[in-house]
C-alpha cells in the first residue's frame, strides 16, 4: 500500500484531468480481468419494478435516460477473486460460491457483492460499486433484456397461470462455466445473459397510478439483471427456490463491478488517502 | 454375505414356508391382467365394481438405479419398483384377489421382497417373496379390507429401513365394491386420481458439504446409515425428485372437477395441505370403512401409511400441494403444483383495493370536490 501512496503523491500538485487519467492508466486494478470503458450516452430502456394502473398490472413503460461514462469489468467476479476477499475476512465465508477459480462466483447475495466492492475499493484506492440497472442495461448492449412480458389480459388466475408458464418456459443449465464461455457482447463484455444473473444497486419499486401516481421503493429488494429481470431480496444467495419478490428465479446469482472514472472521484479519493 | 449363502437362505425359507402351508387354493374366479401406470397417474379402473370378485394380475419389476433427485444434479442410489419412486399405484375392489408377479432381474445386486400393508400374514407377504437377482416369485393375497395401503420392500433387519428410504415403496387402493361414500351413505365420485408418494431421503455429504456420488447402493450403504440414524433427511420429495410435479410436470385440473389425491409415506410423518384449497372429504388414516373427515385445511399421514382426499376445485389459478412442514416443503422439496383452468369467482375472493401507498386513498378522498353548493 505504501508504494502506491508515493506513486500517487507525486502528481497531486498537478490538478489537471489529464494527469489524473494517466495515473488511472498506470495503476492496474486488483483483479486480473480487464475493464471496458463506455462513454456517456442516452439510453432508451424499460423501467424496472412493478407498475399497476387502476389496480391492474400493466407492462413496464419505456423511458429515455442519460447515462454517464463508466468503466465496467469485462468479466464477472470470479471464484478466485472472491476467495481473496474471504481470506482477508472482508467478505463472509461462503462455501457455495464454487470450487474452480476460473468460474464466476455464484450463490452471492447483494450484501456479499457490496462487501466485495467495498473491500476492493479500500484495497486499490478506486471506487468500485455495483452497476445501476441503467448502467447494466447500457453495458449489456444487444444482450440486454427487461422484464418478462407483463400479462395484462384475463383475470387474476389466468394471469397467474400465464406467468407460471413463463417462469418454467426456458430451463437454464445452472452449472457454471469458465469465464468467457458465453461469449462476448458488442461492447466486449463476457457472459452477459449467460447462466449467471447479475446484481445491480437499483431498488425494487412499485408504481401505482389510480387518479394520482405514486411510487413505493423497497431497497431490501434489488433489481437483478440477466436473460430477464428479476427482483431478489438483498440477503438471498440462491434464488432458485424463491426468495424472489417477482420474476422467474435466476439460475445463479453473481456480479461484476463498475469502477468510477470521473476525475473528480479520483481526486476525492487521492485527497482522502493523503489525509 | 456370499451369493451362494444368500440363495441357500432364500431357498430354505421358501421350502420351510411351503411345508407348513396348505396347497394354494384353486380359485374359480375370472382373471384380469392390469398394466400399471407410472405415478402420479393411475391405471384405469371402475369406481363402482361392475362384476363380482376377480383375480387381478399385476407385475412389478425391481430396478436398482442411479437417479438425479434435485436440480443441482445430486445423484442417488435408488431402489425402485418398476423404475419409479414411488412404485405405481394398484387399484382393486374389496373381495378381489391380488396376484403379484415380483421380478428381480439379474442386473440388480441385492435381494428384495414386498410387504403389502393390505395383506394378512407372512409379514405382509415379505416372508414369501424374498428373491435374489435372477429370480421371480408370485404372491396372491385377498384384498379383504377397503382403503389405501402402503407396500414396501422389507428384506430383513437393517436392510428394511435402508431399502424403504432408497425409494422402494408404493401404494395399493382397495375400493369398496359399491364405491366411495360420505358419512351419510351418499355416493362420492371423482374425475381424476393423483397418487403422490412422498420419500424422505438421506444423502451423505463430503467434508466440503457437497452431496456424495456413489457407483452402487452397496458403496453408499455405510455412509447412508450414518445419516439415517440422525433422523434428519436431506431431501423430502414427491415422485422421486425435488420439483418432479412442477413446471412442465405440474398437475392439471379444471374448475368443477373433483380430484382424489392419494398420499403415501412409508417411513415418516407428513401433513399434506392444498394451498388455496381444502380436503372436502378426507380419509386421513386411509381406510374406507371409516367415515371421511370433511372440510379439512391440513391432514396427517402417519409414517407407514397412506391417506386419500377428495376436493372439487372452485377457483382457477395455481395451487401448491405441500407437506405443511414448510421447511420440508420449500427447502427439502416436498411441493407439487396444480394448474387449474376456469372462471374466477369474485364472490369467493376479491382484491378490493390493490397494493398502494398507505393513506393514498384517504388523500384522494380529501381532495375538495368541485361544484359544491354553499
Amino acid at each position: 500500500m505504501s508504494a502506491r501512496l508515493t506513486l500517487m503523491a507525486a502528481p497531486i500538485s498537478v490538478i489537471a484531468g489529464g494527469a489524473i487519467v494517466a495515473l488511472v492508466a498506470a495503476q492496474t486494478p486488483q483483479t486480473d480481468t480487464g475493464f471496458v470503458t463506455l462513454p456517456a450516452t442516452r439510453l432508451t430502456y424499460q423501467l424496472p419494478g412493478e407498475f399497476t394502473k387502476n389496480g391492474k398490472p400493466i407492462a413496464n413503460p419505456s423511458t429515455t435516460v442519460s447515462v454517464n461514462a463508466f468503466a465496467i469489468m469485462a468479466d464477472l467476479v470470479s471464484v478466485g477473486d472472491f476467495k481473496r476477499c474471504i481470506a482477508e475476512r472482508a467478505c463472509p465465508g461462503n462455501r457455495d460460491i464454487g470450487t474452480r477459480d476460473d468460474r464466476p462466483a455464484v450463490n452471492v447475495s447483494w450484501r456479499d457483492a457490496s462487501a466485495y466492492a467495498a473491500w476492493l475499493s479500500a484495497k486499490t484506492g478506486y471506487r468500485y460499486r455495483l452497476p445501476t440497472d441503467e448502467e447494466w442495461t447500457r453495458a449489456a448492449g444487444e444482450r440486454g433484456s427487461g422484464d418478462l412480458p407483463q400479462i395484462e389480459a384475463g383475470d387474476e388466475a389466468a394471469r397467474r397461470l400465464a406467468r407460471y408458464e413463463q417462469e418454467f418456459g426456458r430451463e437454464v443449465d445452472p452449472v457454471t462455466r469458465p469465464l468467457g464461455s458465453f461469449g462476448r457482447n458488442v461492447h466486449g463484455l463476457n457472459d452477459i445473459g449467460g447462466n449467471v444473473w447479475e446484481w445491480t444497486d437499483s431498488c425494487y419499486a412499485r408504481h401505482t397510478a389510480n387518479g394520482t401516481s405514486s411510487v413505493v421503493t423497497n431497497c431490501g429488494v434489488r433489481v437483478v439483471a440477466g436473460q430477464h429481470r428479476a427482483y431478489v431480496t438483498d440477503f438471498i444467495r440462491d434464488a432458485k427456490s424463491g426468495g424472489c419478490s417477482g420474476g422467474k428465479p435466476p439460475a445463479n446469482l453473481g456480479f461484476r463491478l463498475v469502477r468510477d472514472t470521473r476525475w473528480q472521484d479520483r481526486l476525492k479519493l487521492l485527497l482522502a488517502l493523503r489525509t | 454375505m456370499n451369493r451362494h449363502l444368500k440363495i441357500a437362505a432364500g431357498l430354505a425359507l421358501a421350502v420351510g414356508m411351503m411345508a407348513q402351508a396348505a396347497p394354494a387354493q384353486e380359485l374359480k374366479l375370472p382373471r384380469e391382467k392390469i398394466d400399471l401406470v407410472a405415478p402420479p397417474f393411475v391405471h384405469a379402473f371402475d369406481q363402482i365394481a361392475k362384476r363380482g370378485p376377480a383375480i387381478k394380475e399385476f407385475k412389478l419389476t425391481i430396478e436398482e438405479k442411479k437417479m438425479v433427485i434435485d436440480d443441482k444434479g445430486t445423484t442417488f442410489q435408488a431402489m425402485t419398483y418398476n423404475g419409479s419412486m414411488p412404485g405405481p399405484l394398484m387399484v382393486v375392489h374389496q373381495g378381489d384377489y391380488v396376484e403379484l408377479t415380483l421380478v428381480n432381474p439379474d442386473t440388480n445386486m441385492l435381494p428384495h421382497n414386498i410387504d403389502f400393508h393390505a395383506a394378512t400374514g407372512a409379514l405382509g407377504g415379505g416372508e414369501l417373496t424374498l428373491i435374489n437377482p435372477g429370480e421371480e416369485v408370485v404372491l396372491r393375497f385377498k384384498a379383504d379390507r377397503a382403503g389405501v395401503f402402503v407396500y414396501h420392500c422389507a428384506p430383513g433387519g437393517p436392510m428394511i429401513p435402508w431399502h424403504v428410504v432408497s425409494g422402494m415403496s408404493g401404494a395399493i387402493m382397495v375400493l369398496p365394491r359399491d364405491g366411495l361414500k360420505d358419512g351419510n351413505g351418499k355416493s362420492l365420485r371423482y374425475d381424476k386420481v393423483f397418487y403422490i408418494g412422498e420419500h424422505d431421503l438421506y444423502v451423505p455429504r463430503d467434508e466440503n458439504g457437497k452431496y456424495k456420488d456413489y457407483e452402487s447402493a452397496g458403496d453408499a450403504y455405510n455412509d447412508t446409515v450414518e445419516v439415517m440414524r440422525k433422523l434428519t433427511p436431506t431431501h423430502v420429495v414427491f415422485n422421486g425428485k425435488v420439483g418432479a410435479l412442477t413446471g412442465k410436470d405440474a398437475l392439471t385440473a379444471k374448475v368443477g372437477e373433483t380430484v382424489m389425491i392419494i398420499h403415501s409415506q412409508a417411513n415418516r410423518d407428513s401433513r399434506p395441505h392444498l394451498i388455496g384449497g381444502h380436503g372436502d372429504h378426507v380419509w386421513e388414516t386411509g381406510k374406507f370403512a371409516n367415515r371421511p373427515e370433511t372440510n379439512l385445511e391440513t391432514w396427517f399421514i402417519r409414517g407407514g401409511s397412506a391417506g386419500a382426499a377428495l376436493y372439487t376445485f372452485k377457483q382457477p389459478g395455481l395451487y401448491a400441494y405441500v407437506n405443511h412442514n414448510l421447511i420440508e416443503a420449500v427447502e427439502l422439496g416436498a411441493t407439487a403444483h396444480i394448474k387449474v383452468e376456469g372462471k374466477w369467482n369474485d364472490d369467493l375472493m376479491s382484491q378490493i383495493k390493490a397494493p398502494q401507498p398507505i393513506g393514498q386513498q384517504k388523500a384522494a378522498e380529501a381532495k375538495p370536490r368541485p361544484q359544491m353548493a354553499h
